[in-house]
């Protein structure tokens, strides 16, 4: 006999499973569970008791299950059993195999698995009798067997015909041997060989080790270790340094020098703010002679709001925010917004990690005091409510499954740092999460309702309600509609009418489903122009129709079915709604009443959670530091990277918790180490050893992220608006915006900071493509950090740079100073730093040089070029055109634009 | 051309030692423009070809239903598949016609019937196994043969080797990558000198670059809509001698080559690319023969003709991209669309490259991150396989013709001339003439290897 088999029978023995009946026989499932399957099925009053109008007919199933007949199902039916000795491993003899092959299993492929098994069509009753544990886990009126009780198991009976209301198969019943088989297989314990795969097995039996699954790094509790004493102790002016140094001097390797004063006011600037330290800055900084004056000025950056700004983006990546669904159809989210703007003020006010997490992912649940914080909390949970959907899936469960699928992976990676969505069809091939874990995660999430509104039109088969803002919560309105844009709903309000003029006229020319193709297109246009313009006043500004959010509520409380293999077609049993087992503790919240997201909250940020705060931490780190200490930032399972110090991050952690769960705490720790202020000098010795720096012999070299390096040009030219947009021009959209004017709309050159850009699914604004910026489709961890010839491009001939470039150079030109010192001014604004002489004689004879060839290009016109057109740019309206200038002004602003494509400049030093 | 240099020193010794500052290092010698002839005696072995056009295909086309004829799949349709695999899962047999093609008698499914006229070139591959069957761990081993670390792509060894033939335009350009699947690490240069990393003309989610409708420009940002070449060039002087200031400081780092390459190359491509990318001047008959202007073909069509004319202006490695083929469901309506999205353009590309003479030291390769089962998923859909799949490679180098290996008869493993992807690529770099043992990179101490310690070139399949 196959070992498999034995592990098969043995299951009925498993604590959570091992119960007797009356009799004293082993009873395949345990009836406290199949009690507590029955009333979340069917008790929708929550009053813990299924009545009969609840369970909706079917009275011979009803008195089966209300053993004490009083006329509920509740646990009062229970069986009086306790647990009893271990029940006995059924012998599996070749003989019963042989009769289960020869007589059972035929009968049951014939005349059963075209209704009920993973291979048939459809699925009937929610029942599957290709495997024992789906007999035992039976269907929606309860177990199909009692493994030893013929006349107790409701297969049995079904085939006998007993019941009018309950027989089966239903066309023919079968013949006399055959139920005789049956019952006497049944008798016999229901003997089945050993499958291999989960289906087959059912729920206990993943082929998961979930106890060896526990001891991996990730899933071991924080167990920071003491902090360690380093040789060099005087180099270690803070914990982290301490770890940083003992690994270092265990490889042999030694910091090099610090950096100077600059470059690392530079760098912290950029990394704390993303915007460059003002020469104001730089100089308050140097002439700054107190010991505290690093600490003065992360604290100042720490205040600034410029921070929210800047670490709000970090979160957005991991929140893959966008303001469109993306997909085949990406329908825009005018209301998304609310939600950046949310994580923006919650960093600026350094919300403690674990409150930050709960409101996004139960905010809608947590009491609140007053309206404003109730619809703040609300305007949170747009996290869930925001991921990328395929609006125009064909079977609504599929799309209730996608959606649920889309944040299970976003929060699974984004918070825990596990793919988790991997176990969707089958069991995690890495990790241990058996599918079982997967689903009951989609209990959770279809057991809450996602309001993310939209249109419904071609394209969009399921638009859904909003969160309603009370006005009495005093938030923004939102966007003012200027007068271009209705220009544009005007023009497709006249549209609407020719179609359906069209279609009344259209006469022979058109048949009638042409017609109504036509009359369709124009309800559709004059919809999506009616419920924009509704959100607006005749002068274009938002009106209360705006006070609207993406968010969560709770919906109708049910278990999801687990998919075989991922599909509708193959539901299975229900799993309890509940958290992934290996991550599992004893005195964990237990899902009781309404979806469990609010316990799902409460389990992700308890501090016994080993995932939250290394995930966190590491994310942080990485942003200060270059790379995590786990580099697989949204993967620390088994096909992850291992930390490179996980005694430092444990302590990182365990100390991040004790603050508080303060990000701006250790963003300053970090800030303030030592480790932080060395400079990014190579090292011949150390690189033998440690080529990639793993060990923080040197601060890594990093590029400015896309955001940073737009915003420091428009910062350094003056343009930067640093005045928070209210709400974004998303907000003026609706449905698909597949017209070429909308999008020349959204793509117009804006003065707001990066992080206010329109960000569409598929449509990320160029200047943050190009330069790797993440794509909101997915959880991004760490961004790519490319070198490529499309940036030299980009930096070389785009509108957005080129007219910072020109504003720079006026900028200087009306300094009242001399060339040298608007020289100076320059490299102050973009670098940081003084010109060097060498440097400064080079643009002297730069801005000669190139004025004259300015003077020379007004005689000759600018070779002709092919395509010099701008994609799409030059169509539209009202297109924003480079200034003319003066030859002198060209020069400059071609200096300024040289600095900004200058390797340095893209540098964080 | 092996055991180069010690990487980050020499090539920051260089830079500092160049006056003109711009990144003409060690490799830049090696290749001369307008490579003919010169590169053999530099290379390990004589080239059979010069330059590679990749046909990437995302999502894992069905081996069954295109280029591995099973007619005992068939046969045995909606029985058990057989042994240890899938339990329960039943055979499909491809719901297509399969027929011999061409003097040799290829066997090709009817979904491709363009391409099956170009038969005699081909070189079927019916045992190409990869490790894991996920498509983004796959797709990047395809592309680096690594998925656990960030390793250089194909293109980017292959450049690294053999350099550019056109100092004006990249010499790795990627048409159309997926954003997803590993994203740049599909046409990165890892730990390579970054002038290496493929230049990538628009994105999947973009694509619409590609489209090129009248006022479209085939890249971001070719053209500067105020300054002259001229002012452009000494703009750029300027530049390059800022960045040459930082290179003679301790501040600088590997990177900073990386840039400097970037702007003379961007600087040169504003020169060539739009010509090279603007198809509007070719004749319809040419259009027309890679499909351009059909429903479903045209975009793939635009890709392959493009990677026509850089291969012909010395592009080394052009890779071009179709996604799609991740048919788990719905496989009798979608396949045929996707392969008639590529049939067209595929055998035009090779017609055309025929006719120009280019097709003999051209080396075309088409492949997905893996094959589909044999067995069925759901009622109308196949699963993913990474046990047995076909490939193919035409021109420069192989027999045309062709078919080396096999899988088993239902199409579920290679059971002969089992090729790994460390043998694809040892093949691939012998066909341009690079040893892949001895085409190596040093880093981190340890000498780098496309194959890593793998790789056996098929010599059977060379002509």
């Amino acid at each position: 006999m196959k070992p498999l088999l034995f592990v098969l029978f043995l299951l009925p023995a498993l604590p959570l499973s091992a119960l007797q009946d009356e009799e004293g026989r082993p009873q395949g499932r345990d009836p406290e569970r199949a009690i507590e399957a029955l009333l979340r099925r069917f008790d929708q009053d929550n009053d813990g008791r299924v009545s009969r109008e609840e369970f909706g007919g079917r009275p011979f199933r009803f008195r089966r299950a209300d053993r004490n007949g009083d006329g509920f199902i509740d646990h009062d039916d229970l069986p009086s059993a306790k647990p009893g000795p271990e029940a006995e491993a059924m012998p599996v003899d070749d003989e019963a195999l042989a009769f289960f092959e020869e007589r059972i299993r035929p009968v049951l492929a014939d005349n059963c698995y075209r209704c009920h098994s993973h291979e048939g069509d459809k699925v009937r009753g929610g029942l599957l009798v290709d495997s024992r544990a789906a007999l035992l886990d039976g269907g929606g009126s309860g177990p199909a067997i009692v493994p030893g009780d013929a006349d107790g198991s409701l297969l049995i009976l079904a085939v006998r015909y007993a019941d009018e209301d309950f027989e089966m198969p239903p066309k023919k019943k079968l013949d006399e041997r055959e139920i005789a088989d049956l019952e006497r297989w049944v008798e016999m314990g229901a003997p089945w060989p050993g499958g291999s795969t989960a289906e087959e097995l059912g729920e206990r039996e993943h082929g998961i080790d979930i106890e060896e699954g526990r001891q991996w790094w990730s899933f071991r509790p924080v167990a920071p270790a003491s902090v360690p004493t380093p040789e060099a102790a005087s180099w270690a002016w803070s914990d982290v340094d301490a770890f940083l140094l003992a690994e270092m001097e265990a490889h042999g390797v030694q910091p090099v020098d610090d950096a100077d004063d600059r470059t690392w006011l530079r760098r912290v600037s950029f990394d704390l703010t993303g915007l460059p330290p003002t020469p104001e800055e730089i100089e308050a900084f140097l002439e700054d002679a107190s010991e505290q004056r690093y600490a003065t000025v992360v604290d100042r950056l720490l205040d600034s709001p410029r921070y929210g700004e800047r670490w709000g983006r970090h979160w957005l990546d991991v929140a893959r925010y966008a303001e469109s669904s993306g997909k085949d159809s990406n329908v825009v989210y005018p209301h998304a917004w609310r939600y950046r703007d949310w994580v923006i003020e919650a960093f600026d006010a350094d919300v403690p990690y674990d409150r930050f997490l709960t409101e996004q992912i139960a905010g809608d649940l947590l009491p609140a005091e007053g309206t404003e914080q109730r619809a703040k909390q609300t305007i949170a949970t747009g996290y869930l409510a925001l991921g990328a959907k395929s609006h125009n899936t064909r079977d609504r469960r599929q799309f209730t499954v996608d959606v649920a699928d889309e944040q299970i992976d976003a929060l699974s990676q984004g918070v825990l740092g596990v793919t988790l969505a991997c176990a969707r069809c089958h069991d995690h091939k890495f990790d241990p999460f058996p599918t079982e874990d997967y689903y009951a995660l989609q209990g959770i999430f279809q057991s809450s309702e996602t309001l993310y509104g939209t249109l419904r039109g071609n394209g969009n088969r399921y638009p859904s309600d909003l969160v309603e803002l009370p006005e009495s919560a005093g938030l923004p309105y939102g966007p003012t509609m200027g007068r271009e844009v209705r220009t544009i709903y005007e023009r497709f309000e006249r549209q609407a009418q020719q179609r359906r003029r069209r279609a009344e006229e259209g006469g022979e020319a058109m048949d009638e489903r042409q017609k109504r193709q036509q009359e369709r297109r124009a309800r559709e246009l004059a919809d999506l122009v009616e419920s924009v313009l509704a959100r607006f006043d005749g002068d274009g500004r938002p009106t209360e129709a705006n006070l609207v959010a993406m968010g969560m509520r709770e919906g109708r409380s049910r278990d999801a079915q687990l998919l075989g293999r991922g599909e509708l077609e193959n539901a299975g049993a229900r799993v309890p709604r509940n958290f992934p087992e290996v991550l599992r503790n004893e005195d964990d919240p237990r899902i009781r009443r309404g979806s469990g997201r609010l316990e799902l909250a409460e389990w992700i940020t308890s501090e016994e959670n080993p995932l939250t705060a290394r995930v966190w931490v590491n994310r942080i780190w990485s942003h200060l530091f270059g790379a995590g200490l786990v580099t697989t930032q949204n993967n620390f399972g088994k096909s992850g990277q291992p930390p490179s110090h996980p005694e430092l991050l444990d302590w990182l952690a365990g100390t991040f918790v004790e603050d508080g769960w303060s990000t701006k705490a250790l963003v300053r720790r970090l800030a303030l180490s030592h480790a932080y202020r060395l400079s990014s000098k190579h090292d011949a010795r150390n690189a033998q050893v440690d080529p990639e720096a793993i060990l923080l012999w040197r601060m890594p070299e990093r590029r400015l992220d896309a955001e940073s390096i737009r915003d420091a040009m428009l910062f350094a030219a003056g343009t930067l608006d640093l005045e928070r947009p209210e709400g974004s021009v998303v907000g003026l959209l609706e449905g698909q915006p597949r017209r070429e004017q909308i999008f020349e709309f959204i793509a117009r050159p804006s003065n707001s900071r990066s992080v206010y850009l329109p960000m569409l699914r598929d449509r990320v604004p160029e200047a943050l493509e190009v330069f790797d910026a993440a794509d909101p489709t997915f959880v991004t961890g760490e961004r790519e950090e490319t070198n490529v010839s499309t940036q030299a491009l980009f930096l070389m001939n785009d509108f957005e740079v080129l007219s910072a470039s020109d504003a720079l150079g006026k900028r200087l030109l009306t300094m009242e100073a001399k060339d040298n010192q608007r020289i100076a001014h320059a490299f102050e604004l973009v670098l940081g730093r003084p010109p060097s002489s060498a440097e400064r004689s080079a643009v002297r004879s730069f801005l000669k040089d190139y004025t004259r060839l300015s003077k020379d290009g007004v005689e000759e016109e600018p070779e002709p070029r092919r395509n010099r057109r701008r994609r799409g740019r030059d169509q539209g309206p009202q297109q924003p055109t480079l200034d003319k200038l003066t030859p002198k002004e060209a020069a400059w602003s071609a200096f300024v634009q040289a600095l900004f494509q200058s390797a340095e400049f893209r540098y964080a030093g | 051309m092996q055991e180069r240099q010690e990487p980050n020193f020499s090539r920051r010794a260089a830079l500092r030692a160049t006056t003109a500052g711009f990144g003409f290092l060690a490799l830049r010698g090696l290749v001369s423009a307008g490579d003919s002839g010169s590169l053999v005696g530099r290379l390990h072995h004589q080239a059979r070809a010069k330059r590679v056009i990749f046909l990437s295909m995302a999502g894992a086309p069905s081996h069954v239903d295109t280029f591995d004829y099973k007619p005992r799949l068939r046969a045995d349709d909606g029985k058990g598949a057989p042994g240890e695999y899938r339990r329960g899962a039943k055979l499909m047999g491809s719901p297509w016609e399969f027929k011999q093609s061409g003097t040799s008698g290829l066997w090709i499914s009817e979904l491709f019937p363009h391409l099956s006229k170009q038969a005699d070139h081909l070189c079927l591959m019916h045992g190409m196994q990869t490790e894991v069957p996920a498509h983004s761990q796959a797709f990047v081993r395809m592309h680096t043969g690594s998925f656990q670390f960030v390793r250089p792509s194909l293109g980017s060894w292959l450049h690294y080797g053999l350099g550019s033939a056109n100092e004006n335009l990249p010499g790795f350009v990627t048409l159309n990558p997926p954003s997803g699947q590993g994203g740049a690490q599909n046409y990165g240069s890892a730990f390579l000198p970054a002038q290496h990393q493929g230049v990538r003309i628009g994105i999947e989610r973009e694509s619409r670059a590609l489209r090129q409708d009248e006022r479209s420009e085939p890249v971001a940002n070719i053209n500067n809509p105020r300054a002259n070449a001229k002012q452009q060039r000494r703009q750029l002087d300027l530049v390059q001698k800022l960045n040459e200031q930082r290179a003679k400081s301790d501040a600088a780092g590997e990177a900073l080559e990386g840039v400097i390459e970037s702007y003379e190359l961007a600087y040169r491509m504003q020169a060539e690319l739009p010509d090279l990318l603007d198809l509007s001047a070719e004749k319809p008959k040419t259009l027309e023969l890679y499909g351009i202007g059909e429903e479903g073909s045209s975009e793939f069509g635009r890709q392959c003709l493009m990677a026509k004319r850089l291969a012909e202006s010395g592009v080394r490695f052009i890779e071009v991209n179709q996604g799609g083929w991740d048919h788990h469901r719905n496989l009798r309506e979608a396949l045929p669309a996707s392969c008639r999205g590529v049939d067209k353009p595929i055998a035009g590309l090779l017609e055309d490259l025929d006719r120009s003479g280019m097709l003999e030291d051209t080396l075309v390769l088409w492949s997905g991150e893996f094959g589909r089962t044999p067995y069925a998923q759901g009622t109308d859909g196949r699963d993913h396989n990474n046990r047995g799949y076909t490939s193919w490679m035409a021109g420069g180098g192989v027999k045309g013709g062709f078919s080396y290996g096999q899988t088993d008869e239902y199409g579920i493993e290679a059971v002969d001339g089992q090729v790994s992807t460390h043998d694809w690529h040892a093949t691939i770099l012998h066909i341009l003439g690079l040893d892949h043992e001895r085409l190596t990179f040093n880093y981190a101490g340890r000498d780098f290897r496309l194959t890593d310690v793998h790789g056996r070139v098929v010599e059977e399949i060379l002509s």
